[in-house]
């Protein structure tokens, strides 16, 4: 119906565009999305991060470890998660992730692009969506990149302390695999906060609070109360997919724990998308 | 065309919409004006769906905006140019939003071109001037080739070239049938570009009518008369009904009588008159006059009252032409 109402004379300014057919949709806003978040220096500067700190910081951790242990080869392998070990600079790379996926959102809010977004498709939820896929999958991405590249450079040093840490050893793909789902999972918990709270600090904090502070605080609490509450807190149920032993009865186990922690992001998610899409832009 | 039922917008306790009614049809300019504060960004806001209105309702093209097939087809919109994200390219900034209407990319490299953009493309739009930054706005709100364009105070802080580009923008936009909708809170700006005028104060419809009405409506002529006896007339002048104030160093302004008369009283009692001028009150002098009551903020002017014009009776007597036309 536009074509036919606009006469256009010689010197039109544009050229027409191709007839459309049916509808814009999600295929569209992904496209879009996908251009929004590698258009961006402050996604580069994020991805660099997580990979430095988990594969970097990791790599360095692990050697200052297998060095200074004492326990013998055979000891650690039997008392030790060491595919644990090999990851835990995911601990500190979440919070990386956790500023990624929040400013995903936030900075559409705190620039205006929100209102410019919404102007073109303002069918929020298709925005919205869109924007949570691309956010899941590159966090994936990266998350599972910087998890196994950790694993086989820190295995290195475990190696030379005569324990034999492949991605074959009991348990260890799994976890390994968990790594990067854990850390996707935490973009996701922080992206749900970013559509709550459209403020890039206060979805930050909000981020680190639950996958950092909040097993700081439970530590300070009587141990009688910390035996039931410990297990469910994010970051502990999290990490259950990325470790290889699990205490019985003490711990969720890998994929209860996941499960429980992904929980945690879908409420944010469905909450951020309530307001995403009820409350003016 | 934009049809607005009854719009109304409550934040908290402020009314900032209050039961608005209008339409903005195609083909022509329609000026939206109003003091600042007025409600002119927040009408705006709720055609495009960003904010939802309290009550009533807004359609463009005889449905809800949000229900357009490609949106971007249906409304380009201009509302303010910094809401972009300035770590953004032009041309990214551009393909981003074209992608969510499936739109080619040769035409983000069209409409570059158009608004002479293409230099500074692939520049992050960060250390875009002020005027870059409206030609970008621009450049997205021609994007899908729109039915209706609405644009949110397009001018504001431009050199006179920009001024003049966008001005003839909206012109040609309007003569290829488009709707072109665009707010200001200056009336001399409307009064070079558009034909018709939705006129707001605090929220509510003041006037809907053609630029012409608008001013015939709502200016009273007036006499300028300069004589060295000017205190003299001005004491007859009032005697026979006439309303009289100082303009200047021995001149008068004079309304309500007829240019005629107060040539022949002049004549009459031998004073000598050195210039005797109508004055017809431009569009900016209207629309204050219309608007003073409506304006949100009033600044004090030292040593001067508000005008002695009855504003009420001139916007309703406007507002009744423009309904009837509607």
């Amino acid at each position: 119906m536009t074509a036919q109402t606009i006469n256009r004379g010689p010197g039109s300014l544009l050229p027409a565009l191709p007839e459309a057919h049916g509808r814009a949709g999600l295929g569209g806003t992904l496209a879009s999305e996908w251009t929004k978040i590698r258009s961006v220096r402050s996604t580069m500067w994020s991805l660099l991060f997580t990979v430095l700190i988990v594969v970097g910081l990791g790599a360095l951790l692990n050697w200052a470890n297998s060095t200074h242990e004492v326990a013998s080869g055979v000891q650690l392998a039997t008392h030790e998660d060491l595919v644990q070990r090999t990851l835990g600079a995911i601990i500190l790379g979440q919070l990386v992730m956790v500023v990624f996926g929040a400013m995903a959102v936030t900075t559409e809010y705190s620039t205006g692009m929100i209102r410019t977004s919404l102007s073109a498709q303002p069918r929020r939820m298709d925005v919205f969506w869109a924007k949570l896929i691309v956010v899941a999958a590159v966090s994936l991405v990266v998350g599972e990149v910087v998890s196994f590249a950790s694993f086989l450079v820190s295995a290195n040093f475990w190696h030379g302390r005569g324990v034999d840490l492949t991605l074959g050893s009991p348990g260890a793909l799994q976890a390994v695999a968990g790594g990067g789902l854990y850390l996707a999972g935490t973009a996701l918990l922080s992206f749900g906060f970013g559509a709550l709270l459209r403020h890039t600090a206060g979805a930050i904090v909000t981020g680190v609070f639950l996958v950092f502070v909040v097993d700081i605080l439970e530590n300070a609490m009587p141990q009688s109360w910390q035996d039931h509450v410990d297990k469910w807190l994010p970051p502990n149920a999290g990490t259950e997919v990325w470790a290889t032993r699990h205490i019985p009865g003490v711990d969720l186990g890998s994929w209860t724990g996941f499960l429980v922690f992904m929980l945690y992001a879908v409420g944010a998610i469905l909450l951020g998308a309530i307001r995403f899409k009820r409350s003016d832009a | 065309m934009i049809e607005a039922n009854g719009l109304t917008k409550r934040y908290g306790d402020r009314l900032a919409v209050d039961d608005l009614s209008f339409s903005v049809r195609p083909g022509q300019v329609t000026g939206f004006l109003g003091p600042n504060g007025a409600g002119k960004s927040t009408t705006m806001r709720l055609i495009l769906g960003l904010d939802r209105p309290t009550s009533g309702s807004v359609t463009v093209g005889g449905r809800p905006f949000h229900a357009a097939a490609y949106p971007m087809r249906e409304v380009g919109a201009l509302l303010d140019a910094k809401a972009i994200h300035g770590g953004r390219s032009a041309y990214n900034h551009l393909l981003c939003l074209a992608q969510t209407n499936n739109l080619p990319k040769s035409r983000v490299k069209a409409v570059l071109e158009l608004v002479g953009l293409n230099e500074v493309a692939k520049k992050r739009s960060k250390g875009f001037s002020l005027g870059m930054g409206q030609r970008l706005g621009i450049a997205a709100a021609l994007l899908g080739d729109p039915e209706v364009l609405m644009f949110d105070e397009p001018v504001n802080g431009l050199d006179p070239e920009g001024i003049l580009w966008i001005r003839n923008l909206m012109k040609a936009l309007a003569a290829e049938g488009r709707t072109v909708f665009v707010s200001s809170h200056l009336m001399s700006e409307m009064e070079n570009t558009a034909d018709h005028l939705v006129v707001i104060g605090r929220g509510r419809l003041v006037a809907d009518c053609s630029v012409q009405e608008f001013i015939d409506g709502n200016s009273e002529l007036s006499i300028r008369v300069k004589s060295p006896q000017a205190e003299k007339l001005g004491a007859l002048l009032a005697e026979k009904g006439g309303v009289v104030v100082p303009d200047g160093d021995e001149a008068i302004r004079v309304t309500k009588l007829p240019m005629t008369a107060v040539g022949d009283l002049a004549f009459d009692n031998g004073i000598r008159v050195h210039e005797l001028s109508p004055i017809q009150a431009s569009l900016e002098e209207a629309f204050m006059e219309l608007t003073k009551d409506s304006v949100e903020y009033h600044a004090g002017v030292p040593g001067q009252g508000a005008a002695p014009m009855a504003a009420g009776a001139a916007a309703d007597a406007v507002g009744a032409t423009g309904k009837a036309e509607a």
